[in-house]
């Protein structure tokens, strides 16, 4: 049994079958990438502009910028966060349309299935794609961040993995269930209920002790919240190792949740 | 994208175009026949703003207090919702007039059908304007008696921004969709947002034009600006003339708007 | 043509996009109660007559009266009297099948409570009663069509155009249509058709005219254009590709008429039993031999030297 066991991890670690359907997502993303690295550009600007700048310099002249900021101008605090927001709009997005397009579309999963690639080399394949565009959306953030005095920290250079880990976090569970979806039918309410209230109460925007008490669990439970604070930390510190540690966890467990159950809807779907 | 937009062209043929819109009605009708079956989409159009207002009301009202308009302190949520009500007029008026209306112009060809029967382009522009605004007014309603649950409400003139929000959406709907014509692809739409996003977060929305400092006049630029000072100015029950200038900003976009969309229809389609 | 007024008149109608001429100034004139036809290949310019007719596309020259109005500037009183059924199903996938006859009733200025009546009255003719309530995209091809053609006549028009209404369809959902456009016909609806069918053609229409390359080059009755242009039956006889123009000198006098085409030979004759004895008598044997009636294909072949569907 552990023989077998064994075995199959080896073939699973050792094929190069996953990377061939990535290539083919890369191949499709190289010829646009350039529009692609400017719009991961150009949105965070355009936020830090209208939001950090704006809404910053009220936050940090009002009356309680000390007791719930501390040092941290409202700028710094908010930027920092744009690299998990950014990257859940973009693998959202990336994991619900672009990926229902490759079971409906296009059908181009049902095509690479009839060659020798499995269902799990199409889904680990997916994978690394929305890891790809993920560091690209972070790689982004941090141009732009970059920019100003506030926040040009070495932990830039680390941040977009925090980008990577938090669009994981949404990309693949999304993913999962896009598998099991014939329509884009509830792809706008998922943005609606799902994406947006976290995006506006996970603690992007001011931290989630502003929140009433009995909302504040519910912001502990979702991606959003671990991927802000592991980002800004990355980036501003402050944050005990433990605490790093558990958003760490956290994240990692939502990405690993999140591709079992993408090999099993893509499964049932392409073997159906 | 190259536009070619010739005023001239255009002003002489608004008349004709104009003066064939008879039955715009229908084509309402028909919006109201789809949405009996996708009603659910519709009520859920309205939380994203109302999101937006709670989170500003529960966690950045402690932190930024106070706002002065007009000589009037006012807390931060009240000072933002209207203009993330006017932002949400927009919002819902572009969806409306931009990928709606491409996927029924282009892909189903919706439209050819409509103009064998004795509808007109004039008539579909038209019908379809109005019923992005028609639901965009239930958005605004909805939302003001929000605020006014709230206690954000300081005027009863604040009944005038539905109609403001009327304005906005007409004048929006009608830039959308005269765009909607020029577009060839769905990818063209990629820059929708690269243009509603801008003017969401630098229309006085989220701060006093004050703090624009010697920018301000950028703000000017912003047609959904107009549409945040009628509001506001709703709100606080205040009269001033230049809110005849806001007004006259809208309604000039919407009629040169619709006037470009209903000729473009006619170009695209009776060939 | 009586005391009655020809629905559709045209006099050297042209249509240009840009460079390349797709009507090139023909001459119509449809008379009431009449089934009227443009045979011709894709491409011929039957669709782009028929959008003139349907005043969704405004002749570069000539002139045209629809009910002896202009379409440019009376499209809307005209378009009431008309009913369209386009080439591609142009169905309202948003609604379903009644919503779809319901709303086209609206778009003509009928009350709700008549269009709901006339929208169930239509959909019995259809026979599609029981798809009623469902969406149109589920529906197979020819009852999309059928759907089509009670949404064209939810107005009771005097004037019913059909631009290929059978492409696409299997023969079983073609003579279902036929079926119900000869009875339209039977009431009196005067029917302008465009088809790349000679047998559908040949079924419906009273007089036709053959088109090719924007231009009219025939018109009459399907049988007067078989009787004029060529004759009663066809031997068509096989010796091998490559091989067929070479036998031409051998099998001159056997019919009337020889037509080459790559894969045959085609021997035009008012007894082609006769022709075929002659052959054997010749002691010419082919590969294979058939002997049919003449069709409008044949016709078409006539005229412009090329096959009707290539």
């Amino acid at each position: 049994m552990g023989a077998v066991m064994r075995s199959g991890m080896q073939r699973r670690l050792t094929s190069w079958a996953p990377v061939r359907v990535y290539l083919r997502d890369w191949t499709f993303f190289r010829r646009m990438w350039w529009s692609v690295m400017l719009g991961s550009i150009i949105q965070p600007l355009l936020f830090l502009l209208g939001v950090g700048l704006g809404i910053g310099e009220l936050v940090d002249n009002g009356p309680a910028a000390a007791n719930v900021l501390g040092d941290t101008s409202y700028f710094a605090f908010y930027a920092t966060a744009l690299f998990a927001t950014s990257a859940m709009f973009v693998l959202s997005q990336e994991a619900m349309w672009g990926t229902l397009d490759g079971f409906q579309w296009s059908s181009a999963h049902v095509a690479m299935i009839s060659t020798p690639l499995t269902p799990t080399d199409v889904a680990i394949g997916k994978a690394l794609h929305y890891a790809m565009r993920a560091l690209f959306t972070g790689v982004g953030v941090a141009l732009v961040l970059a920019l100003f005095d506030d926040t040009r920290r070495v932990g830039l250079l680390l941040a977009p993995f925090g980008s990577v880990l938090t669009g994981l976090a949404f990309g693949l569970p999304i993913a999962a269930w896009t598998g099991s979806r014939t329509t884009d039918a509830s792809f706008p309410a998922i943005l609606r209920f799902g994406v947006i209230p976290m995006f506006l109460f996970g603690g992007a925007f001011y931290p989630i002790t502003q929140l009433p008490g009995w909302l504040q669990p519910v912001a502990w439970i979702t991606p959003l919240w671990h991927g802000v604070e592991l980002c800004r930390a990355m980036v501003l510190g402050g944050t005990s190792p433990a605490q790093m540690a558990m958003h760490l966890g956290v994240l990692l467990a939502f990405c690993s949740l999140g591709l079992f159950a993408m090999t099993k809807t893509f499964a049932a779907r392409l073997r159906a | 994208m190259s536009v070619s937009l010739n005023p001239a062209a255009y002003t002489r043929i608004v008349p004709a175009v104009v003066f064939d819109i008879k039955r715009p009605h229908l084509l309402v009708e028909r919006s109201l026949m789809v949405t009996r079956r996708s009603w659910v989409a519709m009520v859920s159009g309205f939380f994203e703003p109302l999101f937006y207002l709670l989170s500003i009301r529960i966690g950045l009202s402690a932190l930024v207090g106070d706002i002065e308009v007009g000589g009037q302190l006012i807390a931060y949520d009240a000072f933002v919702a209207p203009g993330l009500m006017a932002a949400s007029a927009m919002n819902g008026a572009v969806f409306d007039s931009t990928m709606n209306v491409f996927f029924k112009l282009k892909i189903t060809k919706l439209y050819d059908s409509v103009l064998s029967t004795p509808l007109t382009a004039g008539d579909v522009a038209l019908g379809e304007i109005m019923f992005a605004v028609l639901r965009g007014a239930l958005y605004s309603t909805a939302f003001m008696v929000t605020m006014w649950v709230m206690g954000m409400v300081e005027s009863p003139w604040f009944l005038l921004s539905v109609p403001a929000c009327v304005l906005i959406g007409f004048a929006f709907a009608s830039i959308g969709m005269a765009l909607t014509t020029f577009m060839r692809s769905f990818e063209d739409f990629e820059y929708v947002p690269a243009a509603t996003l801008p003017l969401f977060l630098f229309s006085a929305t989220f701060y006093p034009v004050s703090q624009y400092g010697e920018w301000g006049w950028v703000v000017q630029l912003s047609p959904l600006y107009h549409g945040v000072e009628l509001i506001r100015a709703a709100n606080l029950g205040e009269w001033r003339v230049e809110l005849l200038a806001h007004i006259a900003v809208l309604v000039v976009i919407t009629v040169v708007g619709s006037a470009i969309a209903a000729r473009r229809i006619e170009r695209l389609l009776l060939t | 043509m009586g005391s009655q007024q020809s629905p559709v008149v045209g006099s050297s109608l042209v249509k240009r996009f840009g460079d390349f001429t797709a009507v090139d100034g023909i001459d119509i004139e449809v008379a009431p109660g009449e089934a009227f036809g443009f045979l011709g290949p894709n491409g011929a310019g039957k669709t782009s007559t028929m959008r003139m007719i349907g005043c969704v596309s405004p002749p570069t020259a000539g002139t045209l009266r629809i009910f002896g109005l202009d379409p440019v500037a009376d499209g809307r009183k005209i378009r009431a009297r008309m009913g369209v059924v386009p080439q591609l199903d142009q169905l309202d996938n948003d609604l379903t099948v009644l919503e779809n006859l319901m709303i086209y009733g609206r778009y003509f200025d009928l009350s709700r409570k008549a269009a709901a009546a006339r929208a169930n009255e239509l959909l019995e003719f259809v026979q599609l009663t029981e798809k009623a309530d469902s969406k149109v995209d589920p529906l197979s091809g020819g009852q999309k069509r059928r759907v089509s053609i009670a949404r064209s006549l939810i107005n009771e028009p005097d004037l019913l155009l059909l631009d290929e209404p059978t492409t696409g369809l299997d023969p079983q959902a073609r003579h279902v249509l036929w079926d119900r456009l000869y009875q339209l016909k039977e009431r009196g609806a005067t029917q302008v058709i465009t088809t790349h069918f000679m047998d559908e053609a040949e079924q419906l229409c009273d007089r036709l005219v053959v088109m090719d390359a924007g231009k009219i080059v025939a018109e009459g009755s399907p049988q007067g254009l078989i009787s004029k242009h060529v004759r009663r039956e066809v031997l068509e006889v096989r010796f091998g590709y490559g091989l067929n123009e070479s036998m031409v000198p051998k099998v001159d006098g056997v019919g009337d008429r020889i037509e080459i085409l790559p894969d045959r030979l085609l021997l035009y004759s008012d007894d082609g039993d006769a022709a075929l004895s002659e052959l054997h008598r010749r002691e010419i044997i082919p590969e294979s031999a058939l002997v049919r009636r003449s069709s409008l294909e044949d016709v078409f072949l006539k005229l412009t030297g090329r096959t009707l569907v290539e």
